[in-house]
Parts: structure tokens; sequence; C-alpha cells
């Protein structure tokens, strides 16, 4: 399976009839089973690449294959997992897990059965008759993460699924999520702006600017897993991820922020969002 | 103990009415037709509670009340999911809406005489026309301020009409449906006493006219009071049931640490 980003640009219309370019010329080829990152600070246009690859969205010109068959709406061989997770909070944890299996036709015993499965898989069987909002942000996520394997997708899109949660978790869902597709496999294109996420997750990180969005740079990672966010080698590979934002030097990031006017980050060096 | 101390409250308050009640009676300025004293207002409930007439009244303001209510309840929340979710035919009966809306359903009673006669149904018409508004107002508005991430995630497991509606929709939007049914309840029983004041034959509304044409105060307030009563025990029954609900719908937030 291929994923093949074909010379797609997205155009929004605004109200004043004038134009603004989401994402230009985008060309991008994904093989199976690949963990692709897509980086970059905000309005990059790296979620809308991911919505049109996933289908919620159609570009304006260009086209997206898959296995040479054009994307054109969502589908279950495609699931999305979002930032604020998308749980319905009305289904208790396995109803939620099972919701995919229901339009796939499966009787009421299978579904359990291939729901409680997943459960195991991201650790949550003892949940399972819980509501979601009486679960932590990274439990939820990784509900989520258990409904959309059940109806046993070919790609993940997962779109800042980390974001909403603090430091500490957000290093073990990564670990989690490692695990996870080293042992189903699947195809996982992940949007982040965290450089230390897209180099300890990523096979390759798409590095894009904004204004207008486009992909700068393509960046291997070719560490071994399981990955040490301190090791040198990791630590060099973050470097030059950095060198591609301009992030560097200590001077430019200054210049960067007198310019744009926005407060200083305490963790300015590793998020890209004053860019924008 | 939260509890006790409430009741407490609540008896306390009730008693200090009464007592200011009685007080203003003791004064001896307003004859008793004018203002019956409360034992006296007392014993005529003992009078409609003892010889069943209470009991007749209540069962058949009751009937009328559920009925009206519940189908304006069905009717709106269906009606309500349909043009929330179609929102281009919402905006052409928005206007409508919002010209029926603030007639108070008694302007109506001329032409429901003529159209449904008479007897329970032109009171259960004018309940349904209190209740419906507003559960088909907070239905619509539920609809379209659902989470757009619900909407994505159906889009994405291949969730179709219609159980786009009754799975993800529906659900969705329920904790403002709640909201809406609860205003409902409150304007409906209002409007059952007016609606039976014009036009029954029976009924608790009826009771407090009967009463006043044999001119008995005490019986009137007799009425009033078992009408009071009974709004608030309808209150409290329908709060019940949504915290019910929506603590199986997972709303609540106590969280597992």
């Amino acid at each position: 399976m291929v994923i093949s980003v074909e010379g797609i640009s997205k155009v929004y219309k605004l109200k004043d009839k004038s134009e603004s370019i989401a994402l230009e010329k985008v060309d991008l080829s994904i093989e199976e089973g690949k963990f692709i990152c897509l980086l970059g600070p905000s309005g990059c246009g790296k979620t809308t690449l991911l919505n049109m690859i996933a289908g919620f969205d159609k570009p304006s010109t260009g086209a997206i294959k898959i296995n040479g068959n054009e994307v054109s709406q969502p589908s279950t061989d495609r699931i999305a997992i979002f930032q604020n997770f998308g749980l319905l909070p009305w289904r208790t944890v396995i109803k939620n897990v099972e919701l995919g299996l229901e339009s796939k036709g499966f009787d009421k015993k299978k579904r359990r059965e291939i729901a409680e499965e997943y459960l195991e898989l991201v650790g949550l069987s003892d949940y399972k008759n819980h509501h979601p909002n009486q679960l932590s942000g990274g439990m939820q996520q990784r509900i989520a993460i258990a409904r959309a394997l059940a109806v046993d997708p070919e790609i993940l899109f997962m779109d800042e699924p980390f974001g909403s949660l603090d430091a500490m978790t957000r290093m073990t869902m990564q670990d989690e999520i490692e695990r996870i597709w080293q042992e189903k496999k699947k195809t996982i294109i992940f949007v982040t702006h965290d450089i230390e996420e897209a180099v300890f997750l990523a096979d390759k990180i798409v590095v894009m600017t904004a204004s207008p969005g486009k992909v700068k740079k393509i960046i291997d990672v070719p560490l071994a897993r399981k990955r040490n966010r301190t090791s040198p080698e990791f630590l060099a590979i973050r470097d030059k991820v950095f060198r591609e934002f301009d992030l560097k030097s200590v001077n430019k990031i200054q210049h960067n922020q007198s310019q744009s006017g926005l407060p200083v980050q305490h963790r300015a060096s590793d998020v890209l969002a004053f860019q924008t | 103990m939260e509890k006790i101390k409430k009741a407490g409250t609540v008896i306390v308050s009730l008693t200090l009415l009464v007592l200011i009640w009685q007080m203003v009676v003791l004064t001896g300025r307003y004859e008793s037709s004018l203002l019956p004293s409360p034992f006296k207002v007392m014993e005529g409930i003992g009078e409609l509670i003892s010889d069943g007439t209470l009991a007749t009244h209540f069962q058949v303001s009751l009937l009328r009340f559920l009925t009206g209510y519940l189908t304006a309840s069905v009717a709106g929340i269906v009606l309500g999911l349909i043009l929330g979710y179609y929102g281009k035919v919402w905006a052409f009966i928005d206007p409508i809406v919002q010209v029926l809306r603030p007639i108070s359903p008694i302007a109506w009673f001329p032409f429901i005489v003529l159209w449904f006669g008479i007897g329970d149904l032109p009171a259960v018409v004018i309940i349904f026309i209190a209740a419906f508004y507003p559960v088909l107002l907070s239905t619509i508005s539920g609809v379209r301020k659902v989470d757009p991430t619900y909407m994505k995630v159906a889009q994405n497991f291949g969730i179709k009409q219609p159980h786009l509606l009754t799975k993800i929709i529906f659900p969705a939007a329920f904790p403002m449906i709640t909201n809406g049914l609860y205003m409902a309840l409150g304007s409906a029983w209002v409007f059952l006493v007016a609606g039976e004041m014009v036009g029954a034959q029976s009924g608790l509304g009826y009771l407090i006219i009967d009463a006043r044409n044999s001119i008995r105060s005490d019986l009137v307030l007799a009425g009033i009071i078992s009408i009071g009563v009974t709004g608030l025990l309808l209150d409290k029954t329908i709060r019940l049931l949504e915290d019910r609900v929506q603590k199986q719908w997972g709303m609540s937030s106590e969280r597992v640490s």
C-alpha cells in the first residue's frame, strides 16, 4: 500500500472574496507500515493535509491516491484520532470501542469480543464499564486508539493526539503508541508541533512551513527503536530539525518573537507555535 | 445532615407563612369570604379529599396534562431533530415559529373550541401548545451545538442515517433537550389550569371556578394549594429523571483518580 499525494493545493475563499492559500503544491509519498510525522508551526497546513488524506476535505488542485484509488470520502480503512479524543460521553468505554464495529455488521457477541481484545491491548480492560469522563486524559486517548484499531484500518491519522496531555503523560503515550504501532504494523500519519515527539516517533519527518503552507523538507530518522531521548544520535537529529526551522541560534528566536509580538514561551526551543 | 438542614429550612419557611396568614386573619379586618383562615382551608382540603372530589379532578387534570405534555415532547423532539439537522428547512420555518411562539396558548381558545369541540381535548391542545415550543427550540439548538468532532467520528466510522440521528445526534443533544423538557413542564402546568378554567367541566382549574361560583373561598384556596403542590411534585420528578438519565449518559463528572 502506498499513499501518494500529487501536487495538491488548498485554497480557502475568504468573506471579502480574497483567497487564503492553506497549502501549496505538496507532493508526498508514504509507504505501507511507516510512521510519518507532519511537523510544523500552526498555520502550516498540517491538519489540512491530514484532513484531505483522511477524506474529510477535498484538495483544490491535485489528487491524493491510496493504492492508486483517489480518496474522495472518509472510510473505516483510515481512522482519525483527535486531540480532544472524540469519545461519546454517553457510552461506556466498551460501547465506545464497539462504535465502529456496529456499522460493519458484526453481531453483538463478536463486537464485544473484538472490543475486549483491543481494550486489553491498551491496558484498560478494568475500566470497560466506566464512562469516558471518569477517566484521565491519557486513558481517554487510549480508548480512542482502541476504538480506531478495532475496525482494523490500514492507516491511522493522529492530529496532535497528545496535545492536551501533560508532559509526563505525553511521553508515556508516545511509548505506548510506538509499542502498538510495532505490534499492529499500521501506517501512522501523525501531526505534531513538538520536535522531540516527532524525532522520537517518526521514520520520516515531513517538515512544513507556514504562509503559504508547504513541505520544506523530509528528514529520515534512521534511529533504532526504542529510541533514547537523551542519546547523542537522537539529539543530533533533533538539532537538524531545529536548524530546518531556523530555531538553532538563540538570537534568531528573539528576532522572530519581536516580529510576531508574542510573549516569550518557556519551551520556545521545542514548540513552534510562535512562528505563525 | 445537609438534607435534614434543608428540610428544616423548608418547614420553618412554610410555618412562618401560615403564621403570618393566621395573624392577618386574627386582626379581623377581612371577613372570611375574602380571606379564609388556614384552619378553614385545611378543613376544605379535608372535605375535598374525603368526598373524593379532589381525587376525581386531580385524576382528570393529570391525565390531560400527561397526554398534552408527552405528545408535545415527542413531537418537539422528533421535529427538532429533523429541523435542527436540515438547517436550510429550519431557516424557512424559524420566522413562523418566532411569530407563533409569543402567543399565549389561551389566545387560541376560541379557535380551539371551534376545531376541537368541548371536553378533554381543548385543555390537552392548550397544554400541547404550551409545552411544544420549549421542547422544539431546545432540541434544535441542541442539535446545532453538537460537537463537530462527533460528526467527524461518525462519518469516519461509516455511521449513516437514521443511525446518525439516533446514535450520535440525539444523545449528544440530550442535555439541552432535557433542559427544554424541564421548561416545558412548568409552562404546561400553568396553562393546564388556565385551560380548565375557560373550557372544561372538570379538573383542578374547574374545581376553582366551581368553588368560586358557590362562593366557597376556602375551597378556592384549597384548589390553589393542591395545584401548587402537584406542580412542585411534577417538577421534582422530572428533575430526578433528568439527573438519572444524565448519570446514565455519563454527563456527570466524578472521576476515578
